[in-house]
C-alpha cells in the first residue's frame, strides 16, 4: 500500500452532517404504531422487604394497559458472571432508592405517569447501610442475604518481596486519600423501544454502549418468565447513537429489560424512556474509595515498594464491580517503575444506586493517590515533580511486577511537553501566591485484554461487502456513543481499499445484522473493532488486487489502491477503475464479502485476578494545571491546561482532539464539584418511619449535581505524541479515557503549589482548601483529607513473585483446582444454557 | 382549550404552518417532538437545566421544556430542522461538524440555536461573549472548546470575513522541540 491517505487527516465524522441536522435518531427519537408507554415505579426507601403491591387504583386509571412485578421475571442477571444479582423488578426486597419494582404501561406518557403514581406498594423497612465503612461495621441486616456480611467483593496480591522493598527503601511515605464518587450524567436519558416482529421475534432499540450484552441478558432473563419465551436467535438488539455514554450504559438496565416483555406481553411496542433522576437511580458511577497508599523510595526518587489498599463503596449491586475492586489496583504499575507491589481491595454493598465503570473505571481514584503522593515524595527528596517522573518511567515492552505487558511508551515526550509548555521548570514553586502549577500522569487501557464473558471468541468482527456500483458496505457490532466509532470504521476501511470515507456505507450494533464486538467500554474499539477492519478490508483487497494483477500483467505486489482506482504502483496510468475492479473481481470470485475478526493477545499472568488490567497496549498522558486560588475564600480558578496524550497514531486528528478536551473537562468535573451526595433524613423522620435511616439521593437533578460549564472551562493546549505501536490498526491507541486521569492530581498538586496547603481528596471543594489554609495558619497541618484507614478483613494475599524474580505468572499459594471462575473472576459460559433453551447470544 | 382539557391551535414553525391537537398542559417541547414530528430537538431534564431543548421564539432562545405550546399561537418558532437550505448547512452546522464540535450530538440542536441567536444579535461576538451566551447550555462530550471555536467560524463566515480556525484547533499544538522522542527512546 502506498502512502496513507485518510489516516492522520482531520476530516469531518462521517455522523457529523446528521447530528447537526437533527436527523440522526437516538432511542427516544423513535415511535411506532400501537406504541404503548411504560413507566417503572421505583422504590421510596432504601432498604425494605416488599409485603405487598396494590395495583388496583393503577389498574383504573384511564388508559391503563397493563402492569408487569418482579414474579414475572424471576431470573437474576448482572453484568459479570460472578454477580448475577439482579432482576428486572424487585422480588422480594428494594436496596436503594430508586430501585424499579414495577412496570406499567399506558396508551400515553401521561397515564403511565399517572398509573405508576397510583401504585401503592406497602414495604417492611430494614435498617440501612450508608458507606462502606458502616459496611465493614455491620455484617447485619445483609443488603443480599447470602451469608457472607456486606462486603461484594475482595482481592489481595503481593507482587514480589514487598517487605525486601521496604527494607530496601531510603524513605517511607504514608498517605490516606478518599476519592468521591460521582457519576457519567450524558445529557441523553436513557431508552428503550421494544417492538415484537411476526408472532416470536423482537426487536429491541436501546440507548446502550452494549448491545451484545444486552442481546445475552435478554436471552438469559426471556427465556424464563411468565410470558412467550424467546430464544437468543430471535431477539434483535440495535444500539442506537448514544447521546452520550461514559460507561452510563455499559450496564444492562432494568427497563430495557422490562420493556422487552412488556412488548411481549402486550404483542405491541412499547417505549419507555427516563427522566433525569431515574438516569441518576441507574448511575453505575464511579465508586467511592477511600485508599492508603505508603510508598518506599530512594534518595533519587525510584520507588522501592508499594503497598496500596483500598475500600470501595459499591452500592446495592454487583455490577461491575468485581472488576472495579481489581481496577483500583492493576494499573499503579504501568507509569513509573514499581519493583515490588502489594495490593489489598474491597467493596463493600450500601443501600445506594449501584456503582460501576465510569471514564478511567476504577483506575482515576488510585491515580490520583499516586500522583499526589509522588508529588509529596519529589517536595522531600529536593527534586522537581516533572523529574521524579522522567526518571522513573516504565520501560517499552516491559512486563511489570504485576505481570503486565507493556507496548510502546509515549510518557517521557508527554512530560516534556507539558513542561515545556507551561514553562514549568521556570515557574513551578516561583510563580506569586495564590498562582501555582501542578503536573501529574496518568495511562489508561487500549481495550480489555480479557472479555467479561470467558471465551476463545473474537471480541470484534467486521464485515466488508462490494458492490459492483463499486459501492462499499461495512457491517460492525460496534457502537456509536460519540467518541467516533463509525467514523473510525469507515476511515479504516476506505484506507485500506483507496477510496472515500464518505463512499462507505454502515450498518452498526445490530445483534442480527452485525458481526458481534463486545461493546463501547474500556477504550477498545478503535483497536480492536479497527483491527478487524484491518483484516476484512484486507481479505476483499487480496481478491481486487488480484484479478486487476492478471488484467495489467503484473505481480499482485505490484498493485496500488488509491483515489477510488487500482493500479500498477510503478506506472500508475495503468490503472482499473475500484467499480471496475469490483466487477472483475466479483466474475471470479462471486458476491464478493470478506471478514475480519480480533482477539487480544494472552496476557502473562497466571493467577486469579490477572484478567483484570492486561490490554493490548496502553495509552499515556501528563498534564499540567495552572491554578489562581483566593486564599481568604479557597475560591480557585483554573486558568490553563496543557495536556499531552501518547495516541501511538492519531487516525483522525480533531476527533483524536475532541477526546482529549472532553476528558480534560470531565475530569476538571471531577477535580472541582461532581459527588454523588447521599443524606439520611432527620433522626425525628427516621424514627416516625420505624428502623430506615432513609437513604436519599441529595441530587437527583442536573441543576443540583454541579457540573462544568462554558465558564468554567480554562483554555487548554493539547499535544499529540505519536509513537506508534504494532498492536493498535496503523499505530493507534486509545484516548477516550486516558486523559481525564492527570487532570483531578494535577489540580490537587498546583494548589498546593499556588498556597502550599494540600486536600488530598475530591472534589476539592474551596471550603477544604480555606480549612487546611486556616490550620496552616494555626500552625498546624496544611491538610485537608482523609486521616484515617479503617481495619479492613482481607483475605490471605495471592503471593506472586515478580518477572525480575524469576516468576512464571502464577501465584504460589494458588491451588489449581479446576475452577468455574477465568482468571478475571468471570465464569466460562454456561454449558448447559442451550438444554435450558436459555441460550447465550452468539457470543 | 376545548371540553377535554387539550388545545387546537396553528404552529407557525420554520415557516411553515402545522395545526396540532394536544394536552393543554404540554410543552412546545412535546409537542414539536411529539404533534409535530420534529424529534431534531431534544430533551436532558425537561426542568430547564441542560439547555438541549433550546429553539428560537421570535428569534430569541426559549427552553422548549418550560414554555406551554399552548402560549405559541402566533409566535415564529424555529429549530434545528430549519437551519439548512437545502442540502446547504448553515455556517454553525458546517462549523460544528467540521470541528467535532458535535460528539454525541445531542446538546448540538439546543447549541446551535442558542448560538443562532447570539449571532444575529452580535456578529463578531469575543470568546467570552460566546462562553456567556452558551453558559445555559451543558455538553457532557466536548469540553466546549470546539464549540466556541465552531461559533466563531461561523461568525466570520456570517460576516464575510475569512477567519479560519488555527491548524492547533485540528491537529493539536505542535509538540515543542524540546519535548521530541530522543533517539533511545523510540521504539516503532
Amino acid at each position: 500500500m502506498t502512502e496513507s491517505r485518510v489516516i492522520g487527516t482531520p476530516f469531518r465524522r462521517v455522523d457529523g452532517r446528521a447530528k447537526v441536522t437533527g436527523e440522526t435518531r437516538f432511542a427516544d427519537d423513535l415511535s411506532f404504531p400501537r406504541m404503548v408507554f411504560m413507566k417503572m415505579v421505583r422504590a421510596t426507601v432504601p432498604h425494605a422487604r416488599i409485603n405487598h403491591i396494590d395495583l388496583s387504583a393503577a389498574r383504573r386509571v384511564d388508559g391503563a394497559v397493563d402492569f408487569l412485578t418482579g414474579e414475572d421475571l424471576p431470573v437474576p442477571y448482572g453484568i459479570l458472571p460472578v454477580s448475577h444479582d439482579e432482576n428486572a423488578l424487585a422480588l422480594d426486597k428494594v436496596r436503594f432508592v430508586g430501585e424499579p419494582v414495577v412496570a406499567v404501561a399506558a396508551t400515553s406518557e401521561d397515564a403511565a405517569d399517572e398509573m405508576a403514581r397510583a401504585v401503592r406498594v406497602d414495604y417492611e423497612l430494614l435498617e440501612t447501610i450508608a458507606d462502606a465503612e458502616e459496611a465493614l461495621d455491620k455484617p447485619t441486616p445483609e443488603i443480599h442475604e447470602r451469608g457472607r456480611g456486606n462486603l461484594s467483593r475482595q482481592a489481595s496480591f503481593r507482587f514480589g518481596d514487598v517487605d525486601a522493598g521496604f527494607e530496601a527503601a531510603e524513605m517511607v511515605l504514608e498517605d490516606t486519600f478518599f476519592y468521591d464518587g460521582n457519576t457519567h450524567l450524558p445529557i441523553e436519558q436513557h431508552a428503550a423501544v421494544a417492538v415484537p416482529e411476526d408472532d416470536s421475534r423482537l426487536t429491541l432499540y436501546a440507548s446502550t454502549q452494549v448491545p451484545h450484552y444486552l442481546h445475552r441478558t435478554l436471552a438469559k432473563v426471556l427465556g424464563n418468565w411468565s410470558g412467550p419465551l424467546v430464544p437468543a436467535w430471535r431477539i434483535r438488539v440495535i444500539a442506537c447513537p448514544n447521546g452520550g455514554g461514559f460507561g452510563g450504559k455499559s450496564d444492562v438496565f432494568n427497563h430495557e429489560i422490562a420493556a422487552a416483555a412488556m412488548a411481549l406481553k402486550l404483542g405491541r411496542p412499547v417505549k419507555c424512556t427516563l427522566t433525569r433522576d431515574e438516569v441518576f437511580y441507574c448511575h453505575r458511577g464511579r465508586h467511592p474509595v477511600l485508599m492508603h497508599m505508603r510508598t518506599g523510595f530512594t534518595k533519587d526518587g525510584a520507588m522501592t515498594a508499594q503497598h496500596l489498599r483500598t475500600l470501595l463503596d459499591g452500592g446495592a449491586f454487583g455490577s461491575y464491580g468485581a472488576a472495579s475492586t481489581l481496577y483500583t489496583g492493576a494499573l499503579q504499575t504501568v507509569t513509573y517503575q514499581l519493583p515490588r507491589y502489594a495490593f489489598d481491595g474491597v467493596r463493600a454493598f450500601t443501600n445506594k444506586p449501584p456503582c460501576g465503570p465510569k471514564r478511567g473505571h476504577g483506575t482515576p481514584q488510585p491515580r490520583f493517590g499516586l500522583e499526589i503522593h509522588l508529588d509529596k515524595a519529589a517536595e522531600k527528596l529536593g527534586m522537581s515533580p516533572a523529574e521524579i517522573r522522567l526518571r522513573n518511567l516504565v520501560e517499552p515492552h516491559a512486563i511489570t511486577a504485576n505481570w503486565l505487558q507493556l507496548g510502546t511508551v509515549g510518557l517521557g515526550p508527554c512530560i516534556r511537553a507539558v513542561v515545556a509548555g507551561s514553562d514549568f521548570e521556570k515557574r513551578y514553586n516561583q510563580l506569586p501566591p495564590g498562582r501555582g502549577l501542578g503536573l501529574a500522569c496518568g495511562s489508561y487501557l487500549t481495550g480489555a485484554g480479557l472479555p467479561i464473558n470467558w471465551n476463545q471468541l473474537p471480541q470484534s468482527g467486521v464485515t466488508v461487502q462490494l458492490d459492483r456500483s463499486g459501492g462499499v458496505a461495512v457491517f460492525s457490532g460496534a457502537t456509536e456513543i460519540g467518541q467516533g466509532s463509525d467514523s473510525m470504521l469507515a476511515a479504516i476501511v476506505a484506507e485500506v481499499l483507496g477510496v472515500g470515507v464518505d463512499d462507505i456505507h454502515l450498518c452498526v450494533a445490530d445483534t442480527a445484522l452485525t458481526p458481534v464486538d463486545l461493546g463501547s467500554y474500556s477504550s477498545r474499539v478503535t483497536l480492536m473493532m479497527g483491527n478487524a477492519a484491518v483484516e476484512a478490508a484486507e481479505n476483499v483487497r487480496t481478491r481486487l488486487a488480484q484479478v486487476v494483477a492478471e488484467q495489467l500483467g503484473v505481480t499482485v505486489e505490484r498493485i496500488g489502491f488509491g483515489g477510488r482506482r487500482v493500479f500498477d504502483i510503478e506506472d500508475p496510468s495503468r490503472n482499473l477503475s475500484f467499480t471496475d475492479a469490483v466487477a472483475l473481481a466479483e466474475e471470479r470470485f462471486g458476491t464478493l464479502a470478506t471478514t475480519g475478526s480480533y482477539k487480544p493477545p494472552r496476557a502473562p499472568g497466571r493467577f486469579r485476578g490477572a484478567g483484570v488490567g492486561p490490554s493490548p497496549t496502553y495509552s499515556y498522558s501528563a498534564a499540567v494545571v495552572e491554578v489562581e486560588v483566593d486564599p481568604r475564600t479557597g475560591i480557585y480558578k483554573i486558568e490553563h491546561i496543557w495536556i499531552g496524550h501518547d495516541i501511538g497514531r492519531s487516525l483522525n486528528p480533531v476527533l483524536v482532539m475532541g477526546q482529549v478536551e472532553g476528558s480534560v473537562y470531565m475530569g476538571l468535573g471531577e477535580a472541582m464539584m461532581e459527588e454523588q451526595v447521599f443524606r439520611r433524613l432527620p433522626r425525628r423522620f427516621r424514627e416516625q418511619k420505624g428502623l430506615s435511616g432513609a437513604l436519599v439521593h441529595k441530587h437527583p437533578s442536573m441543576l443540583e449535581y454541579k457540573n462544568p460549564t462554558f465558564l468554567e472551562m480554562p483554555e487548554v493546549t493539547t499535544y499529540l505524541i505519536e509513537d506508534p505501536d504494532e498492536k493498535g490498526p496503523f499505530g493507534a491507541k486509545e484516548v477516550g479515557q486516558g486523559p481525564l486521569l492527570p487532570i483531578m492530581p494535577a489540580v490537587a498538586n498546583a494548589i498546593y503549589d499556588a498556597v502550599g496547603v494540600r486536600v488530598d481528596q475530591v472534589p476539592i471543594h474551596p471550603h477544604m482548601v480555606l480549612s487546611a489554609l486556616q490550620a496552616k495558619a494555626k500552625g498546624k497541618a496544611a491538610h485537608f483529607g482523609p486521616r484515617k484507614f479503617p481495619d479492613v478483613p482481607y483475605g490471605e494475599p495471592l503471593r506472586v513473585p515478580t518477572p525480575d524474580e524469576g516468576g512464571d505468572g502464577r501465584a504460589l499459594n494458588e491451588t489449581r483446582k479446576k475452577s468455574r471462575h477465568s482468571a478475571d473472576g468471570t465464569m466460562p459460559e454456561q454449558k448447559n444454557e442451550e438444554k435450558k433453551h436459555v441460550t447465550p447470544a452468539a457470543v | 382549550m376545548r371540553e377535554d382539557n387539550s388545545t387546537l391551535l396553528t404552529l407557525r414553525v420554520n415557516g411553515e404552518r402545522q395545526r396540532a391537537v394536544f394536552p393543554s398542559h404540554h410543552t412546545l417541547l412535546e409537542v414539536l417532538r411529539e404533534e409535530c414530528g420534529l424529534t431534531g430537538t431534544k430533551h436532558g431534564c425537561e426542568l430547564g437545566e441542560c439547555g438541549a431543548c433550546a429553539v428560537l421564539v421570535d428569534g430569541k432562545p426559549v427552553l422548549s421544556c418550560l414554555a406551554l405550546a399552548a402560549d405559541m399561537e402566533g409566535r415564529e418558532i424555529e429549530t434545528v430542522e430549519g437551519m439548512q437550505d437545502g442540502l446547504a448547512l448553515h455556517p454553525l452546522q458546517a462549523a460544528f461538524a467540521d470541528l467535532g464540535a458535535a460528539q454525541c450530538g445531542y446538546c448540538t440542536p439546543g447549541m446551535l440555536m442558542t448560538a443562532k441567536a447570539l449571532l444575529e444579535e452580535n456578529t463578531d461576538p469575543s470568546e467570552d461573549e460566546i462562553r456567556a451566551a452558551l453558559a445555559g447550555n451543558i455538553c457532557r462530550c466536548t469540553g466546549y472548546l470546539k464549540i466556541i471555536e465552531a461559533v466563531r467560524w461561523a461568525a466570520a463566515q456570517l460576516r464575510g470575513d475569512d477567519w479560519q480556525p488555527p491548524r492547533d484547533a485540528f491537529y493539536g499544538t505542535e509538540v515543542p522541540q524540546e519535548a521530541a522522542f530522543p533517539k533511545e527512546e523510540r521504539h516503532d
